[in-house]
């Protein structure tokens, strides 16, 4: 996988002008932003542990754009990569989270009581529900930059941390490295596996050295709740099940994810956060919740009506494909899931979730009776 | 808190160091750099006014990640277990731990040079090397694991051995006369290296810029024969293109992740590009593996007409960088420098596609491929599988061989296979004929 080396004493011989990227062909959030005075105020700086904006931007120069998703083109190798790096990061936040300012506020509310409903989606249609985020541990550099050493000691802390959940998280840990072809069949046929990413989104970055060395999954018995170790972020954590019940996943997700973090706290290893950008993530995209609450559901009707992007605007959701975020869609099943992650919180995000969809299978039965849905669009929420 | 630049004795920039003003080196437990009583220390700021031979100050990390050397080098060592490439199998626990607080000026570290043998453990078809130069001073800086691999690749190549370089292709016996019933093309190629640039790996958007100005100002001077054009990757028409792909010229960003993992591919296809002569038989790639790679080619079996041209283009070229006051890189022990170890010495690889389908059935086809000091390889270049009997087949060697010496094993070998595969076909057997290991 191609991966930023860009650790070259003799850039700065060449002038600005001679190092800029050639951004003419590219749609994305860096380069939109990224102009040549802004590469030549920050080329030469970089973050204690050594990230340069040439690593931050690397991603998003050997990507131009994607066919469905407009990309952010950039990402952070650590804390400090959102402070060194503000002049790009500021206005690609504030473009990416709906006018995020610097000087704004950021919400955590982790308590599944305040969910209204969610336990009743109709399963004919939700075919299963869905919730991830991400954790990044304080004091060790982010995936594209961290070395073997630091990787290793994040496999170690969150085996151990782990390990110590029981009742109902109680599970077990399968190191991809050592993992039988039995385990890998199993985990497939689950839908738990992550392999090493192909998309090259995620491979210019650098996220995929060294693989499989210090990445692995871990799951509970009941196979409701796992962890991914070391893959996009330090930490994924994702609570799902077949049906509808979102209610229910949100519910295992908050109480298992306050349950790791207060094991980590325990250790002195905190998870990277801070009152303006929530929780620091790999990819700004994420920060904030980091949260991905979604459902993949049956839309043949709706998602051919010529509002249903309109719809999706609206609602304040977005629709990926069944194979993750650059896939497409298979046999009318979309992966439908909440478009913020910044200056909202937990509760909210799934909230939106969890009325959207009930608003589009509402739709998509009147479809079904050849009924007009002109009066269940919805106000932009 | 300030950044602090360590020089060598010969005043190259070591590396840099984040130190309290009071002089104490800021870590969380102190780095062992075993130079470290020989070299001077000098203040970044100072060193920006006097413009070395590097230029500015570096304010970057010397390392690629400055918290690695507060792990062990225990902890950092990748796992090899399941690996089978050249590094693997030297690259020990203790060899790491002296070379990973090494750099080159450039920059280039360890980790480096060996991230694409740690990402690609092995390959179905071919020993793959597993690591790469970032510059010049690479084979020398990391020489304790170079050499080694050098040897273990380039047949028991030593340290204190000599390479010759000879591209005089009047030296060259026959080759004018491969059955073209059997061999469909004949092709030359080798790479060449822009002295005081750093390689694929590791050059900067502007360090790549300029070495594709360059050669478009040596290649635009070519005439006769060897005149031609260039087609720059990042703005070719899709007319040009669809052509380009037709003459089988032209190359794509790779896809192989021996390639991809040593970060060749940054910032494609900036400064990436093609220049082919007129008549289509000799063509240069810029910035693809290499800084240059420079090709001769035609259909048929004249392996001599191939060679003729390639000798003469390449010392061309050479000597219009010279008249421009740049080199390439060379050395009288590993002859051309280039990215990949498994390329340096000549970086000469002859070949010719032709049509094998009962010799390579042969319970000693690889046996005569070795003695013929030869090597095969799928029609698609270095990590494909044959496709119809048609193989590409070339010389095995690249270090401690001269180039007519090579051309020449290729052109003795192919006529050799060629009457096999007759005998084969006509039932008969090719006992009689095996070589000797040459």
């Amino acid at each position: 996988m191609p991966f930023g080396n860009t650790h070259n004493n003799f850039k700065l011989n060449y002038s600005v002008e001679e190092e800029f990227p050639d951004l003419s062909k590219h749609n994305n959030h860096m380069a939109k932003i990224l102009t040549k005075e802004l590469y030549g105020k920050m080329r030469d700086k970089q973050t204690p542990t050594g990230f340069t904006l040439d690593d931050v931007i690397q991603t998003g120069v050997d990507n131009p754009g994607h066919p469905f998703i407009m990309t952010v083109g950039c990402v952070a190798g650590d804390e400090e990569s959102y402070e060194v790096f503000k002049d790009l990061f500021d206005p690609v936040i504030s473009d990416r989270h709906g006018g995020y300012k610097p000087t704004d506020k950021h919400k955590t509310d982790l308590n599944f009581e305040n969910l209204k409903g969610g336990d009743d989606l109709d399963p004919n249609y939700v075919l299963s529900s869905r919730v991830r985020t991400g954790r990044s541990i304080k004091g060790y550099s982010l995936p594209p930059h961290n070395s073997r050493g630091e990787r290793r000691c994040i496999e170690k802390l969150a085996v151990e941390a782990l390990a110590s959940l029981d009742g109902e998280f109680k599970g077990k840990y399968y190191p991809l490295r050592s993992m039988t072809d039995a385990e890998q069949e199993q985990l497939i046929s689950d839908h738990f596996l992550f392999d090493k990413p192909v998309s090259p989104l995620l491979t210019c970055a650098g996220m995929a050295r060294d693989w499989p060395d210090g990445r692995g999954i871990w799951h509970n018995d009941n196979k409701t709740f796992l962890v991914w170790v070391n893959e996009e972020d330090h930490l994924r954590v994702i609570s799902m099940q077949k049906g509808g019940n979102m209610r229910e996943v949100f519910r295992r997700f908050c109480v298992g994810l306050q349950k790791i973090e207060e094991i980590f706290k325990k250790h002195n290893h905190g998870f990277m956060w801070n009152e303006h950008l929530g929780y620091i993530l790999t990819c700004p995209s994420n920060l904030g919740t980091g949260l991905r609450g979604g459902v993949h559901v049956k839309l043949p009707k709706l998602s051919t009506h010529p509002k249903f992007e309109e719809i999706l605007t609206r609602l304040r959701l977005q629709k990926r494909g069944t194979g993750g975020v650059d896939t497409a869609s298979v046999g009318g099943v979309f992966d439908i899931s909440n478009a913020d992650r910044l200056g909202s919180s937990e509760v909210d995000q799934v909230q939106l979730v969890v009325d959207g969809v009930k608003l589009m299978v509402e739709m998509e039965k009147k479809l079904e009776k050849g009924e007009a849905i002109d009066s269940m669009i919805p106000a932009q929420k | 808190m300030s950044q602090w630049v360590i020089f060598d004795l010969f005043g190259f920039p070591y590396r840099t160091v984040l130190m309290k003003t009071n002089g104490r080196r800021y870590c969380q437990k102190p780095f062992k750099c075993e130079e470290l009583e020989r070299l001077v220390v000098k203040k970044s700021d100072n060193y920006v006014r006097q413009r070395g031979k590097y230029g500015a100050a570096m304010p970057f990390g010397n390392t690629h990640n400055q918290m690695k050397m507060n792990y062990s080098s225990d902890q950092e060592y990748p796992d090899l277990s399941k690996h089978n490439n050249h590094m693997a199998k030297i690259l020990t626990p203790a060899m790491y731990e002296r070379l990973r607080s090494k750099q080159t000026p450039s920059g280039f570290t360890l980790d480096d040079v060996i991230q694409t043998g740690v990402d690609n453990p092995g390959h179905p078809f071919i020993m793959t090397v597993g690591c790469v130069a970032g510059d010049e001073e690479t084979y020398e800086v990391f020489k304790e694991l170079l050499d080694p691999v050098i040897e273990d690749r380039h047949g028991g190549y030593k340290p204190a051995d000599k390479h010759k370089t000879d591209l005089n292709p009047d030296n060259l016996k026959g080759g004018d006369d491969l059955d073209p019933n059997y061999v469909l093309s004949s092709r030359v190629r080798t790479g060449r290296s822009i002295r005081g640039f750093c390689l694929p790996p590791h050059c900067s958007r502007g360090e790549r810029r300029m070495v594709e100005k360059l050669s478009n100002e040596a290649l635009d001077s070519l005439t006769g024969d060897l005149k031609g054009k260039y087609y720059a990757l990042k703005n070719m028409t899709d007319a040009e293109q669809q052509q380009l792909i037709d003459d089988h010229f032209l190359f794509d960003k790779p896809v192989s992740p021996l390639l991809l993992a040593s970060g060749m591919a940054r910032d494609w296809p900036d400064a990436r590009g093609i220049w082919h002569n007129d008549n289509k038989t000799f063509l240069v790639w810029v910035n693809e593996e290499d800084h240059l790679r420079v090709i001769s080619m035609q259909k048929g079996g004249n392996m001599k007409e191939v060679f003729n041209r390639f000798c003469t283009g390449l010392t061309k070229i050479e000597s219009l960088f010279k008249e421009k006051g740049h080199e390439f890189m060379w050395n009288e022990h590993l002859g051309y420098v280039l990215t990949c170890p498994s390329n340096l010495g000549t970086g000469l690889r002859a070949g010719v596609h032709m049509k094998l389908p009962n010799m390579s059935k042969h319970a000693k086809f690889e046996e005569v491929l070795k003695r013929l000091r030869l090597q095969k390889r799928g029609t698609g270049g270095v990590d494909t599988a044959a496709v119809g009997g048609v193989f590409d087949i070339s010389n095995a060697d690249r270090l401690g061989f001269s180039e007519v010496e090579l051309v020449q094993m290729v052109v003795d070998g192919v006529k050799l296979l060629t009457e096999m595969e007759k005998r084969l076909e006509k039932g008969q057997s090719i006992d009689d004929l095996m070589p000797a290991q040459k």
